[in-house]
């Protein structure tokens, strides 16, 4: 990048600069016609002067004589006679046309200026962007990642600003300034003089004083940049922050850098007014010295009054000008250091070539030729060896396991060949050329590395599943002019500002580099789910389906083919003599497995913003139940609810965890409860107050008989309830007809989870075998009935989150693992991508995975590093570093059979 | 099935188990109200021979049958009726059900499940105390007499 932004401004606006350069030019003459206009109409028509003296004389509109110089042409034009009012009405018409085409003039001007600086500010943006991509790891380890973002965003923002005036600014103002001067000079020699040196004293001092300026600014942006940096810290630490209650410390540490920034801010401001004030003293010094000097030579009669004047009238229009031109320079000034703070940190000593990341959409050719270490030492942040000298050569097809007795050799080595850490000294090599001077292209398709810290991008599973893939669009959109119109322009702007011209809504996953490629159209999904069950992730991303919500409109197919489910899942029960462990839905009975409440409602209930929509609901559950006649009823059952619930839970202490077992009852109910039964046992014929009813009331709604079991719903209250369905629908008020949606048979509910909807019942209370039942009848069900890919996908639509938060970290270990099975490599490396799991699942992970990709056609090899050692056996070969060096090398068994460190680990 | 038998019912047969019979019938109550009340057909598994041990189960109705799994046949080692637990191994000890527990009529049971245990015992000393006495007695009980809870038809 250049060193000044001046510089890089002109290198990549140039032609424009000087477009819009000669465009102003172009818009002055009409500019300073319209000067001299008003003059002209005054003076002529209006006053009567110009020639209009008598009543009836006319004047020549449009007339002109012009001789070209040297050759003596004469091209005149005589002009149109017009009288007095018709040269005003002409005059005046032409007054009009001048606005017109001034205003057209800047909007023109101010647009263009603006496009110009938008598109150098989007270049600089996307190169900053594009340097960063580019930096050697070493170097991004460094980096604060809210810092850089503040710097992209914010830091070069006002770029944009001054790049439409960085040059057309200066030489406008400096033309001015210079005429003026000139003007004052002609006029007087000895005060024009003057002018000049006060005009130099200004333009010498100001800068000088605005050094400090600068210097704050500088100040102001880095400790606004680390504010930038701090808050990101709190906000990815803040687990830690709570865990260990040091909130306090990280507010008075905001409150320090606010406090410096305030310190530098107000400091700024002391100095840009001081400027001001010189600045503006300056300017009045200098018609104090001609009123003084001038009129003292005036009076002594050596100099004339009328030059004085004359002088004094030029002296107005230079202030003007060179007060902007000041501004302008304080606003180069202000851009350059922030251009040359930002730069510093986008100008790391090494910059990967951009060659190396050029984009291939080809697919390299699979050689099958060793991927080697030679004498390769790695450093880590600290600069000690964490290995030495090491020389190790993978095989097309092997498995390797790698274990690290001490130290993390084998992770460092595992780096290297993922191209994450640089070796300080040897090669990595991949058949006859460096791994470092390979394209990513070659490297990043050939090779697949993955480790428990993989990050994850927000998006869909799916999106991160598929990242892997996505190396050029599968379209080549090389020709603007095959595209539609809003993608050209998108092309063209982009190829202006020097930007990727790929499109990213594109189709960019290589269908061809998925791992299961026999050339089918299925092989993207075959892949997908051989991963995910290599990985153990497949049940999970079906839970994940089971919970999602899908609205009926936007998938007909797949909610009626639900619905059928329903009722096979029914059926195959019924089969099965196991119908009982659900009690489905039906409108004219009451379903004992589930609420009061549910009852009344036979309904789902969707999730709303709406903020009163719960509030709603139950002021009209409580409307229907009094028109029912159930107020009462529920009610005095309430009461007995209530002293058996205190009975139970009067004695436990509040923080008993036994309490989260009660769904809709909290500690603070309980108390309440406890009070107002005492209350009336100790006075019986008391008025209740209405809250307190609706508080006893609801907690019946809430009562399951299987679950409560206080032997409280009655066959009547049953019968009255399954009665009062109607009643409720009947009167529904508008802002709950959206929310609530009725359990049809027959129809898909949008309102309810997708296992909801398949299930369409409750489950029994009484067989605690019934989830284990159920799930194995179903999910043979959905695959008999084709609709398990598309649970499966409807599971792959789950959002992550930012990073991948939503997922647990487990199951972010599994999706990083499988995101790399997806692709089709020569060599997989896996570097201890499954920390914290459970030995025995790792071990069955282990095995699916090796076999997953042996299954492959491609042969290809497997360097994992194990953190738990006996799963070495499963491997061709292993490989024993200790401290940072190989110690020994060979298949499990003969390695088992020496008594070297490596018995001593597995045993 | 008619439902009869009420949270109040359940404890009353819970008193007469004898892990319980000394333990406040308030904290019964919370136990019977915390735990499952399930059912079970004829010829239905508890739970099996090598599971994770995740609950015991007090009989309220009906009788099961005990199981042992050996040299790839189930050998009968008892039954338990009425008011008898089983699979109270797992209430004290991590481990893996040790016998098949099979309903012989048709069985009504509460599950109590392990963690919900714990929790209902955490602030009562005293429950603790009288089932590792009720245990202590068991083992005496086994060693020289048989179990007082179940007829050992091994022979």
């Amino acid at each position: 990048m250049e060193k000044h932004l001046l510089r890089y401004i002109w290198n990549h606006t140039r032609p424009q600069q000087i477009w819009v350069l000669s465009i102003v030019l172009l818009s002055m003459i009409p500019y300073f016609m319209a000067f001299d206009l008003p003059k002209q109409i005054i003076n002529g028509p209006i006053q009567g002067g110009g020639g209009f003296d008598s009543p009836g004389a006319t004047q020549a509109f449009l007339d002109f004589s012009y001789t070209v110089p040297l050759l003596g042409w004469t091209i005149a034009f005589k002009g149109f006679e017009l009288s007095r009012l018709e040269m005003l009405l002409a005059l005046s018409g032409v007054f009009l046309l001048l606005v017109v085409i001034n205003g057209l003039f800047k909007f023109y001007i101010n647009n263009y200026k603006g496009k110009l600086g938008e598109r150098l500010l989007r270049r600089i943006r996307y190169e900053l962007v594009d340097r960063l991509l580019r930096f050697p790891p070493s170097t991004m380890r460094q980096v604060r990642a809210a810092e850089v973002s503040s710097m992209v965003k914010d830091e070069v923002e006002p770029f944009g600003g001054f790049t439409g005036d960085a040059f057309v600014q200066p030489a406008l103002l400096g033309g001015q300034a210079t005429a003026a001067l000139i003007f004052i000079i002609l006029q007087n020699l000895w005060l024009g003089l003057i002018a000049a040196f006060m005009v130099a004293i200004q333009v010498g001092i100001i800068p000088k004083m605005r050094r400090r300026l600068i210097d704050l600014g500088r100040q102001r942006q880095i400790t606004a940049r680390h504010l930038a940096g701090k808050v990101g810290e709190i906000v990815e630490g803040i687990d830690t922050i709570h865990t260990y209650d040091t909130t306090n410390y990280e507010r008075a540490d905001i409150s320090n850098r606010l406090g410096q920034i305030y310190k530098i801010r107000y400091e700024l401001y002391r100095w840009k007014f001081l400027v001001k004030f010189v600045n503006n003293f300056l300017s009045q010094l200098t018609p104090f010295l001609f009123y003084s000097i001038g009129g003292y030579f005036a009076l002594r009669g050596t100099l004339d009054v009328g030059q004085l004047v004359a002088v004094i009238n030029a002296y107005k229009d230079l202030p003007g000008p060179l007060k902007e031109l000041i501004d302008w320079d304080q606003a180069r000034q202000d851009v350059q250091v922030k251009y040359e703070q930002v730069r510093e940190q986008f100008e790391p000593p090494q910059l990967l070539d951009p060659a190396i990341q050029t984009m291939s959409a080809k697919m390299p050719d699979h050689l099958a030729s060793p991927l080697a270490a030679v004498n390769v030492t790695i450093s880590d942040g600290s600069g000690a060896h964490v290995t030495e000298n090491v020389s190790l050569k993978i095989a097309a097809g092997e498995t390797v396991a790698m274990i690290d007795n001490s130290g993390i050799g084998a992770e460092a080595i595992a780096e290297a060949f993922g191209r994450i850490a640089w070796p300080t000294s040897g090669r990595v090599t991949l058949g006859d050329a460096e791994l470092l001077e390979l394209p990513e292209a070659v490297t990043g398709r050939q090779i697949t590395y993955a480790s428990s810290d993989s990050y994850f991008f927000h998006g869909t599973l799916r999106d991160n599943l598929v990242y892997g893939l996505k190396h050029a669009p599968s379209v080549p959109d090389n020709d603007p002019n095959g595209e539609t119109n809003p993608r050209r322009w998108a092309i063209q702007e982009a190829l202006r500002a020097g930007n990727s011209i790929h499109d990213p809504d594109a189709d960019w996953i290589d269908v061809r580099s998925t791992s299961v490629s026999r050339g089918g159209p299925d092989d993207l999904s075959r892949s997908m789910l051989g991963a995910l069950d290599a990985v153990q992730l497949t049940s999970e991303v079906m839970e994940l389906a089971l919970h999602s919500f899908i609205d009926p409109k936007d998938n007909p197919t797949l909610t009626e083919r639900v619905v059928e489910m329903r009722f096979a899942l029914r059926e195959e029960l019924a089969r099965d003599g196991i119908g009982n462990i659900v009690a489905y839905f039906d409108f004219t009975s009451y379903n004992k497995e589930a609420t009061v409440r549910e009852n009344l409602l036979f309904a789902a209930s969707r999730q709303t913003s709406a903020f009163n929509a719960e509030v709603v609901e139950g002021e009209y559950i409580f409307e229907v139940l009094k028109t029912a006649n159930l107020f009462e009823l529920l009610y005095a059952m309430g009461l007995t609810i209530a002293e058996n619930v205190v009975e139970i839970f009067a004695g436990l202490p509040p923080e008993h965890p036994l309490f989260q077992q009660l769904e809709h009852i909290t500690i603070d109910d309980i108390a309440f409860y406890q009070q107002f039964m005492q209350k009336r046992r100790r006075k019986p014929g008391m008025e209740v107050r209405e809250s307190d009813r609706k508080a006893i009331v609801r907690l019946s709604l809430y009562y399951i008989e299987p679950r409560y079991r206080f032997g409280v719903l009655s066959e009547e209250i049953m019968d009255q309830i399954v009665a009062a369905r109607d009643l409720f629908y009947a009167k529904l008020p508008m802002a709950l007809r959206d929310r609530i949606e009725r359990y049809d048979p027959h129809r898909y509910m949008g309102a309810a989870t997708l296992r909801e909807n398949i299930l369409f019942g409750k489950l029994t209370h009484r067989s605690p075998d019934a989830p284990a039942k159920i799930r194995k009848i179903a999910a043979r069900l959905t695959r008999e009935m084709g609709l398990y890919d598309s649970f499966i996908n409807l599971g792959l639509s789950y959002d992550v989150g930012a990073s991948g938060r939503r997922l647990t970290p487990v199951q972010r270990h599994k999706l990083s693992l499988a995101r790399a099975l997806i692709r089709r490599s020569s060599y997989y490396i896996f570097n201890k991508p499954l920390p914290g799991l459970d030995r025995r699942v790792q071990e069955e992970i282990v095995k699916n995975v090796l076999q997953f990709l042996q299954e492959q056609d491609n042969n290809p090899s497997v360097v994992w590093v194990l953190s738990n050692t006996s799963l070495s056996r499963m491997f061709h070969r292993v490989i024993v570093f200790d401290r940072g060096s190989i110690v020994e090398d060979g298949s499990f068994e003969t390695l088992d059979m020496k008594s070297g460190i490596f018995r001593t680990l597995v045993a | 099935m008619v439902q009869t038998m009420l949270l109040n019912d359940e404890v009353q047969l819970l008193r007469k188990v004898p892990y319980f019979c000394r333990v406040d019938p308030c904290k019964l109550k919370l136990l019977a109200f915390t735990s499952d009340r399930v059912c079970y057909d004829p010829g239905e598994e508890l739970f099996s021979q090598g599971d994770n041990a995740e609950a015991a189960y007090v009989i309220l109705l009906g009788e099961a049958e005990l199981f042992t799994h050996t040299a790839g046949e189930d050998i009968k080692i008892g039954e338990a009726g009425c008011n008898s637990i089983i699979g109270e191994m797992c209430l004290i000890s991590s481990s893996l059900q040790a016998v098949t527990a099979r309903a012989k009529t048709e069985v009504e049971a509460l599950r109590i499940a392990k963690d919900t245990f714990f929790k209902v015992i955490a602030d009562n000393p005293r429950i603790n105390m009288e089932i590792s006495r009720t245990l202590a007695e068991n083992l005496r009980g086994s060693r020289f007499n048989g179990s007082n809870r179940v007829e050992h038809l091994v022979s």
